[in-house]
Formats: C-alpha cells, structure tokens, sequence
C-alpha cells in the first residue's frame, strides 16, 4: 500500500513537472499571461520564507523577539547588498547561531 | 559561443551555494523516514521518485500518522502543484527541445534550479542551448539529494536538532528573491504572497504554498492592468 502511495504521488509530482513544459503549446499562452509569469518566483517563494520564519515547529506565531526573525533580518541586508548567496545564508544562520547559543544561554 | 558542456557546469555552479541549505535537510528527511519507522527503501523511494523535500517529510509522516493513502497523496499533488508554474515560465526556453528531452529535463525541475536557471537565461537572451543550464541545475541538486538522504537514511540524523537547521529553507529561498526586492514591482507581489501564506496558513493539505502564489499572481495581474 505504501508503494503504491509512494508511485502515485511520483506520478503526480512528475505530472506538476512536465505538464506545462511539454504539453503546453508556448504560443496558447498570451501576452499578459506571460507578463505576469514574469512574477513567479516573486509569489512562490516568499510563500515558503514567511511561514519558515514567522511559524514555529507547531504552526503557531513566534514572538517578535524570535530568534528566527533577527537571522532572517541580517540576511536580508546582508544578501541586498552582498548579492550573494552564500553571504545570505551563511549570515543568516550565523546571526542566529549567535542569538541562540549566546544571548539566550 | 558558449559549448553545452560549458552551459551545464555553469548551471552546476549556480545551484551550488544552495547546498548549504539542500544537503542539511536532505540529511534531515532521510532520518525522520526512518525515524518515523519505514523501511529505509520505501523512505529512499520517495527520494527517487517523489523528488521534493517539503512533500516527502509531509508523505511519510501523514502515512506513519495513520492518513488514508488518499490524503497522503492529495497533500503531496498540492504541494509540489507549484511546479506548475516553473514548469510555464521554462517553456519559454524548451519549446524548441523534443518531446523526449523535455520528457526527461522536467524530471530534473526542482525550486532552486528553477530560480538560478530563469535568472541566468533572462540575463544572457542569446543563450543558445538555455536547457543544459537547466539540467545542470537540475542534475546536480537530484545528486546531492539523493546522497543526502542516503545519508541521513543511514546515519540517522547526525546533525544536532539545536542547530536548527531547518531554518536554512527559508534562507536559501530568501536568497534566491533578496536581489529582485530592488523592483517595487516584484516587492509589492512578494509581500501578497507572503502575508497570504501567514493567513492561508492552516489551509488543508498544505495548500496555501499554491494558493499564496496565486493570490500574488492575480494581484501582479490586477497591478499590471494598472500600469497602462
């Protein structure tokens, strides 16, 4: 039964992956469809960061002075002005590090 | 002109500063599979072939909490929905590929892969075959994930839980979007999306990671209708 969950959600996952890719035709999108594709990552990913900050492990709102929300802070300026990835995450998670096993302890 | 070898390590080296953040939560899924007490090849299965971190955790533990196979898999279709969307800005790049290569590259079509590919072929619009900077993208994260999560299958999770490693996700993502918060525009989509998914939060079945997108999508589209 597991694998049988397991290989339909493959299915459906892989569908996710290539139903616009290779059964769409490009040209049945039009204009201001593809204007506003422009803004995908824009709305996908913060659906991801806010929820990954603002809740904690059990759904609910962390407090304002969250660890979470200072680490997410400096990598924010940190990455606007470094543009670099490894500068964003690694501030980031060091900023954190730094307020949870020195501040707090 | 840039050779197709050439093309794919470039997209390989794109995606790997996302490792910081990949391999940690691979490690991460691959022990709370076994943890959660299934047998570690059904917990590497969902690696091979579900292949999406946030829906494999979600998977396993629905199933080990005694969810119907239906919700399990109605929970995975909804969170990984989104590709949907990456899958709709690629074709732009794949359309000329046949149906066999596009069959195989969406395989490999994942959220940071995506992200640097669509950044990259945007900047460089004379790319000449943009779709190996996707399957380097591609084939390398499906590397580190697999290997990552054998890991963590094996080892069990070694990376101490104080760590709080899982706060490396929303990092990486926030990497992938801090450069576009220089346009109102994207700024303004952003914000939609992210205030939606605090509100749509306790949707069922994870739905709010499709429908905070969409709800930004309309609202980039109403916005875009404001501007002429």
């Amino acid at each position: 039964m597991t694998w049988f969950s397991i290989i339909v959600s493959g299915i459906v996952t892989y569908f996710s992956r290539m139903a616009m890719v290779a059964l769409i035709d490009r040209d049945m999108l039009g204009t201001k469809v593809k204007e506003v594709l422009n803004y995908v990552p824009a709305a996908v990913f913060p659906a991801i960061i806010f929820p990954g900050v603002f809740f904690n492990d059990f759904g609910s709102f962390v407090e304002i002075t969250d660890p979470k929300i200072y680490g997410a802070t400096v990598a924010l300026v940190v990455g606007f002005y470094s543009r670099n990835v490894i500068a964003t995450i690694v501030s980031g998670l060091l900023s954190y590090w730094f307020i949870i096993f020195f501040l707090l302890k | 002109m840039l050779s197709k070898s050439k093309i794919f390590f470039k997209g390989t080296v794109a995606v790997l500063p996302h490792m910081l953040s990949v391999i940690p939560f691979g490690i991460i899924t691959g022990a709370i599979g076994v943890e959660l007490g299934f047998d570690p090849i059904l917990v590497y299965a969902t690696s091979l072939i579900i292949f999406g971190g946030a829906s494999q955790i979600i998977f396993m533990q629905l199933l080990s909490g005694g969810a119907s196979s239906l919700v399990a898999i109605t929970s995975v279709g909804v969170i990984n929905s989104r590709h949907l969307l990456y899958g709709a800005v690629l074709s732009e790049y794949l359309e000329k590929l046949s149906l066999i290569k596009k069959l195989i590259i969406s395989y490999f079509i994942v959220d940071q892969g995506f992200a640097e590919s669509n950044k990259y072929i945007k900047q460089n619009k004379n790319l000449s075959n943009p779709h190996y900077y996707v399957l380097g993208t591609g084939v390398t994260l499906w590397f580190c994930w697999q290997i990552s999560t054998i890991s963590g299958i094996i080892l069990g999770s070694f990376i101490p839980e104080e760590l709080g490693l899982k706060f490396a996700i929303p990092l990486t993502f926030l990497a992938i979007i801090v450069n576009d918060l220089r346009k109102l525009d994207h700024v303004y989509v952003m914000l939609v999306s992210g205030f939606a998914s605090l509100i749509l939060f306790d949707a069922p079945f994870k739905s709010y990671i499709i429908l905070s997108p969409i709800v930004a999508l309309i609202a980039a589209f109403i916005m875009l209708r404001f501007k002429k």
